[in-house]
């Protein structure tokens, strides 16, 4: 297959619509993000990084390309790029992989960009909520683009939703770009519940300076295939980065993470668990690896990944990578796979528990771990009813969500 | 209450019951006694339903059902409760969610309605009570962190939160100094209700000092060999088995 085919002469034949739709800011790097692609390609499964995610077959239906406008809630904080407070071309696909084939297929279809902004020393108090949302009758494609700037000292929660209904072929590539100036603090949550019939990718770039403390939380409560991948450069001394994420896999359900963190400077922490549950014949793949560069002496890092494989069917393969060249650090990674534990199952069934019902409870328990780090109160309560809710079966669509209704 | 017909039980291919005969009425207290491996957690496990083991031959009714076609969790709700030699530990599981589990799932066995949570959470406190466990513990996951002896006492005030019928003690007493083991009998004996049956499965004399059993019986090797009342448990105490064996 060559999916690349139909986009290269989707982008010629588009290309002035989109260019209209559009903003300066991103229409100057889009021809060559398009030349990039042309020549680059979509990754094949040869290439480390997406070893366990065929791109090209995920991209070979013939969607339809979707422009849905931006709906911004007004708000001080969330704009669209077009009317960026600062100016946008210092960071718009500055950090973005460009030679990444889906980044450049993103940054080639993207017409609008969505920007968070916190100006210097604002601390928002409330948490900055971007719902995404794909509907549609025909197999669609969607392309978001995010900007998140941190100005020196900011503080602020983002929530970013996904959802979809529909029971239609759907793609969604999304690339969030996330500059965090010195002395910045950014709790970020990237929520997916969508259909076994979606296609996700999303490629998440985040710089971070000086003291600042960036923590990323990655939840995969219900999907059709996806892809996430985070990247995370530590380039201000004395930061802090923590990675986080739980994935529930059901069905022929497919969640593939795959994260890096580079340490380019002394002193930074870094920490990352990522769990797992997966069942009927769902598959899920992790690879993270911390890279940590000759100068960053003092490097202070921890890797866990955890998986339970409750059913014979559901498939796990684990990653976990370190790669040090500098002499003065403390780093460990661990990845552990296994199955529910028989013992406890029995006990509980023992006190009456159905077998069903004790299965629930021990795949709950295993993310509690993940689920209990999330810092923002009210949605940890409401993730935590969901994840049962999804180990019960009852979490078929996004049902809080007015827009799918 | 409990009828054992001539039980035989296998476990990795090994059998280990060869033929035990049992009946235990209303409100009785049986003893049982034997050697290491003779078959007693064995009994005990086939009884509540261990899916590891398999029973080859013979039956056991309760309250004149057949429990043998009865899987685990029905077997429980139907009033059988065991006390486990070794509990288990069940991180992120909380103690007021397990019993919370526990307690719903046999009222709804029962047709009634999951309790509201003020009256489980009263419960809870009184119960706790009896059997003298530190609340710190019921804000943990099950188990996690517990001593052997908090776990032996967690054990009975399960008990005391399930209300059982029947009751199997596998070794309540190993592990637990002599103060934890006169709350643990204690708590067993106030939360006991005249027709409530049990088989304490023990090496020593001292839990029965504390409950009194109607019966003693020995099994050795997969086999009931010898009964008798309170009197044969001393007589274990201060000569072994050998006298038995030899008797055979």
């Amino acid at each position: 297959m060559q999916s690349e085919k139909q986009y290269i002469e989707l982008y010629q034949e588009c290309r002035e619509q989109i260019l209209k739709r559009s903003c300066a800011v991103m229409n100057d790097v889009r021809d060559e993000a398009f030349n990039r692609f042309k020549s680059a390609g979509f990754p094949s499964q040869k290439v480390e990084r997406y070893k366990y995610t065929d791109v090209d077959k995920a991209f070979n239906p013939d969607y339809g390309i979707l422009f849905t406008p931006l709906g911004i809630q007004p708000s001080r904080y969330l704009f669209n790029i077009k009317e960026a407070p600062v100016d946008a071309s210092k960071y718009y696909n500055r950090i973005a992989d460009q030679n990444d084939g889906v980044t450049l297929l993103n940054t080639m279809l993207a017409h609008e960009c969505l920007m968070v902004y916190v100006p210097k020393n604002t601390k928002v108090e409330q948490p900055l909520s971007v719902d995404n949302w794909i509907k549609g009758e025909v197999p669609s494609m969607m392309n978001r683009r995010i900007l998140v700037v941190m100005e020196e000292g900011a503080e602020a929660t983002v929530i970013i939703n996904d959802h979809a209904t529909d029971p239609q072929q759907f793609l969604t590539t999304q690339v969030v770009e996330i500059f965090c100036h010195d002395n910045s603090r950014l709790d970020l949550y990237d929520i997916e519940e969508t259909t076994p019939q979606m296609r996700r990718f999303s490629n998440v770039y985040i710089q971070e300076g000086r003291d600042c403390n960036v923590r990323h939380t990655c939840i995969t409560l219900h999907n059709g295939q996806t892809r996430n991948t985070c990247d995370v450069m530590m380039q201000g001394e004395n930061a802090e980065a923590t990675l986080n994420g739980c994935v529930i896999g059901s069905g022929t359900q497919h969640t593939d993470n795959n994260t890096l963190i580079r340490h380019s400077v002394p002193n930074c922490r870094s920490e990352e668990l990522y769990k797992y549950v997966l069942d009927g014949q769902a598959t899920g793949a992790f690879a993270g690896k911390i890279l940590v560069d000759k100068d960053a002496q003092k490097t202070s890092s921890q890797e866990t990944n955890a998986n339970l494989c409750a059913s014979p069917e559901s498939r796990m393969y684990t990653q976990p990578m370190l790669e040090i060249y500098a002499d003065d650090v403390k780093c460990a990674h661990g990845a552990t796979v296994g199955v529910l534990d028989e013992a406890a199952l029995f006990y509980m069934r023992q006190r009456g528990i159905s077998q069903e019902e004790a299965r629930m409870l021990l795949k709950n328990a295993f993310l509690g771990q993940v689920v209990d780090q999330i810092a923002y109160e009210p949605l940890r309560t409401r993730i935590a009813v969901k994840v049962e809710k999804r180990f019960r079966g009852e979490l078929k669509k996004c049902e809080e969500c007015k827009l799918c209704k | 209450m409990l009828e054992i017909k001539n039980l035989h039980a296998i476990v990795a291919e090994k059998e280990i019951l060869k033929g035990v005969d049992l009946t235990v009425n209303d409100g009785e207290i049986h003893a049982l006694m034997g050697t290491n491996g003779a078959g007693k957690s064995t009994l005990s496990k086939v009884i509540v339903g261990d899916p590891s083991y398999q029973v080859t031959e013979g039956s056991i009714t309760f309250n004149g059902a057949d429990l043998l076609s009865m899987n685990t969790e029905e077997r429980a709700n139907a009033g059988i409760f065991m006390s486990f030699q070794q509990p288990i530990e069940i991180p992120g599981v909380s103690m007021a969610n397990f019993l919370k589990a526990a307690v719903n799932a046999k009222r709804k066995s029962q047709g009634l309605e999951p309790m509201k949570a003020s009256e489980f959470l009263s419960m809870m406190r009184e119960r706790r009570k009896l059997v003298e466990m530190d609340n710190k513990l019921i804000n943990r996951s099950v188990n996690e962190g517990f001593s052997g002896g908090e776990r032996k006492r967690n054990e009975i005030f399960q008990m005391a939160m399930l209300e059982p019928t029947f009751c199997i003690l596998d070794e309540t007493d190993s592990g637990l100094d002599v103060d934890a083991l006169r709350i643990v009998a204690e708590g067993f004996n106030k939360l006991r209700k005249p027709d409530t049956s049990a088989i304490i499965i023990t090496h020593y004399q001292r839990l029965l000092d504390y409950i009194k059993p109607d019966f003693v019986h020995v099994l050795l090797d997969g086999k009931i060999v010898k009964t008798g009342g309170p009197e044969l448990a001393r007589q274990i105490e201060d000569n072994g088995f050998d006298w038995i064996k030899q008797s055979i």
